[in-house]
């Protein structure tokens, strides 16, 4: 039990801390990085919960595609991050402002926060009890392939739409004139080469 | 072990997917040259996928664990959108070889947004909505910006995706709040749940209110149209032939089974915001289209006013509401496609015009033409005996049963100043003088889609028992499930 507790608070606190330097970090590339271990700790902290897939889709999701995307975005584009930061002191009062109000709507909110009475008698999504030894990998994939084949499928559908989309909008086949060393060494003389004689003072 | 599903009702579905596959893998083996043969197999999978749909499903049923749902009204919506699609490929043929963009992904594109609008008509449930309707959108943002090297093309798609994700961000929210407050996303445990009666919060008033919103973007609805008259200019005009019918009916399905299913004992809450689009849609499709020099724009308020006149059998909410709705959206259908077949002939030079005033003198240049156009005008405006007519007269009759005195009459007087505009078209072709005489022929293809369509609006009143038993017992299921 401690030594989890010591975890959740190390990953915690990590996750926070990168949180804030990945506004602050001056340089962006540093930015994403931090970005990156944010994920791994948020990662983390899902492990200790129990919810290894949800970790690992972070990891593969995030982590894989969406932070290096970003890093790409970032190297690729020339972005003046200094020039965007300008005025942060200026605007640092009236940012404080909106910051504070929305804290004290979420108060509002969340203090007068109930659950509808037998509302959870309502729940219509199957949950594997704990009881069956099922790890949540292996229920969502139950689920997955089972109940909601169809959705799974379609989903399968739209993305095959989006890919052939992809290709018709950017796709251009280039006709490049490639060089064909055997042509070349085949051409005869007589056949591109036409001798005159010209007569002088007449041209041809 | 988990049951495997029960696919027979879905068939029509299935094959339509694979189908989809296996002419993108054509497409891919044999390069932009096989566009036509593609094409063509589109329609021929969209033929075999109604034959599945009239023989092989059994009504009603439901599957997926209750996602997937198919009674008489899904198959008379999809039956409508396969027809709307199939009729769009073919118009689209000629104009894509034409304009250098006859790619193979074309026809595939089309097949999978219309793959989407059924599974949109047979949602189940709030996720098999969304997904069905992701899958729609996806595929149209894409034709719209077909011709990518063209600003406006791009412009329209790039409108077209932008809007749309806002709106489908808003039916999530709607979605997810409603799942929050009931706990369930299931169409029947909805209906069950309200059907309990007891107080109904505030929390699942705005999520229905966001999802009516979400669907109101996807019929163009007033006020979440704006994106539309951008959109029919910009996409290419088969494109546009495509976006003014199949989708709408879908999305019109969607919204009746959505409303009148799960919603169904909240009429009072959701009936007055029907209302409220309904109107505003009326009055803005008739004003804003008297102006409008351009005819894909015109058609583009055009199609915003007959939502709004579909959107009053909605309103009703009763049996007779819905059925109106359906025999509107027949109608609509069939007017809509004939009256793009004409703009699509619409050529000088080998050269697209639309510009309404280049219809001047059709009637001394091309009488057939002219005069199915006319049919077409009259009908939209709803003069009888033609088929528009019967539209509108089904969905102001249910009105009146449902007591809805305001929303009739308003539909009444919108419909006399539409009349001013489409009649103005059908003064320039009869009476103006002709400027330049479009290129003919018009095609083989492009004359029998002119043909039918034109036949059908005009002699619908000697015929509409078919139409009008099928919407009636398609309502019955619709009220019943």
């Amino acid at each position: 039990m401690v030594i989890q507790g010591l975890a959740f608070y190390l990953f915690a606190l990590i996750t926070v801390a990168a949180g804030v330097m990945v506004i602050t970090a001056r340089n962006p590339v540093h930015s994403v990085l931090y970005l990156i271990l944010a994920f791994f700790n948020s990662a983390a902290l899902f492990l200790l919960m129990g919810a290894e897939f949800v970790a690992f889709i972070l990891i593969i999701v995030y982590v894989g595609a969406v932070a290096v995307l970003f890093l790409f975005v970032v190297m690729m584009l020339d972005i003046d991050f200094a020039r965007l930061r300008e005025g942060v002191v200026r605007y640092l009062p009236i940012g404080a402002l909106v910051g504070l109000v929305l804290l004290v709507e979420l108060l509002v909110v969340l203090g007068a926060w109930t659950i509808a009475p037998g509302g959870e008698t309502r729940i219509a999504s199957p949950q594997p009890s704990l009881e069956s030894g099922l790890t949540n990998t292996e229920a969502l994939g139950n689920l997955i392939y089972t109940d909601y084949v169809y959705a799974f499928q379609i989903a399968g559908l739209i993305l095959l739409v989006a890919m052939i989309g992809a290709i018709v909008l950017t796709l251009r086949t280039r006709t490049v004139r490639r060089q064909r060393i055997a042509d070349q060494v085949n051409r005869r003389p007589e056949e591109v080469l036409v001798i005159r004689k010209v007569e002088p003072g007449e041209g041809i | 072990m988990t049951q495997m599903p029960d696919i027979a009702p879905a068939l029509p579905e299935i094959f339509l997917a694979l189908a989809g596959m296996a002419l993108l893998m054509l497409g891919v083996f044999k390069g932009d040259r096989s566009t036509r043969l593609v094409a063509y197999l589109t329609v021929l999978s969209f033929v075999v996928a109604g034959f599945l749909l009239v023989s092989t499903v059994e009504t009603p049923s439901r599957t997926f664990g209750g996602m997937f749902v198919a009674d008489d009204f899904a198959v008379f919506m999809k039956i409508l959108s396969l027809l709307g699609s199939a009729l769009a490929v073919i118009m689209s043929l000629e104009f894509i070889e034409r304009e250098q963009m006859a790619r193979f992904e074309f026809p595939v594109l089309f097949l999978f947004a219309t793959l989407g609008m059924m599974l949109m008509i047979s949602a189940g449930s709030l996720l098999s909505l969304y997904l069905g309707l992701e899958l729609q959108s996806l595929s149209l943002y894409v034709v719209a910006a077909f011709r990518r090297d063209t600003v406006r093309s791009s412009e329209a798609g790039l409108k077209y995706f932008v809007l749309g994700a806002l709106s489908s961000g808003m039916l999530l929210y709607g979605a997810s709040l409603i799942y929050g407050f009931t706990g369930t996303i299931d169409f029947v445990r909805l209906a069950e749940t309200f059907a309990e009666g007891g107080q109904v919060g505030i929390g699942l008033i705005i999520g229905i209110v966001f999802i009516a919103a979400g669907l109101a973007f996807k019929v163009s609805a007033v006020p979440f149209h704006m994106w539309t008259p951008d959109v029919y200019e910009g996409a290419p005009t088969p494109v546009t032939a495509f976006f003014a019918v199949a989708p709408k009916v879908a999305a019109i399905a969607l919204f009746l089974r959505v409303m009148v299913g799960p919603f169904g004992d909240l009429v009072l809450q959701w009936q007055q915001i029907v209302v409220v689009i309904s109107i505003l849609s009326m009055l803005l499709g008739a004003y804003a289209a008297i102006n409008q020099t351009n005819i894909k724009r015109l058609m583009a308020y055009s199609s915003i006013g007959h939502m709004g006149y579909a959107l009053i059998g909605l309103a009703a909410g009763t049996e007779r509401g819905v059925s109106g709705v359906l025999i509107y959206m027949a109608i609509y259908l069939a007017m809509n496609v004939g009256t793009f077949a004409c703009i699509l002939s619409m050529r000088v030079n080998r050269r697209m015009v639309e510009g309404i005033n280049d219809l001047a003198g059709l009637s001394k240049t091309n009488p057939l033409m002219a005069l199915s156009l006319a049919v077409f005008m009259f009908s939209m405006a709803g003069i009888p005996p033609l088929a528009g007519f019967f539209g509108k007269l089904s969905v102001f009759l249910a009105a009146i049963d449902a007591q809805l005195y305001t929303l009739a009459i308003i539909g009444v007087l919108t419909s006399v100043v539409g009349a001013f505009y489409y009649i103005r078209i059908v003064k320039l072709m009869y009476f103006d003088d002709p400027v330049e005489s479009f290129d003919r022929p018009i095609g083989r293809d492009m004359t029998l889609v002119l043909t039918g369509t034109g036949l059908f609006t005009a002699f619908f009143f000697l015929f509409p028992a078919p139409i009008m038993d099928a919407a009636t017992r398609a309502a019955q299921s619709l009220l019943a499930g």
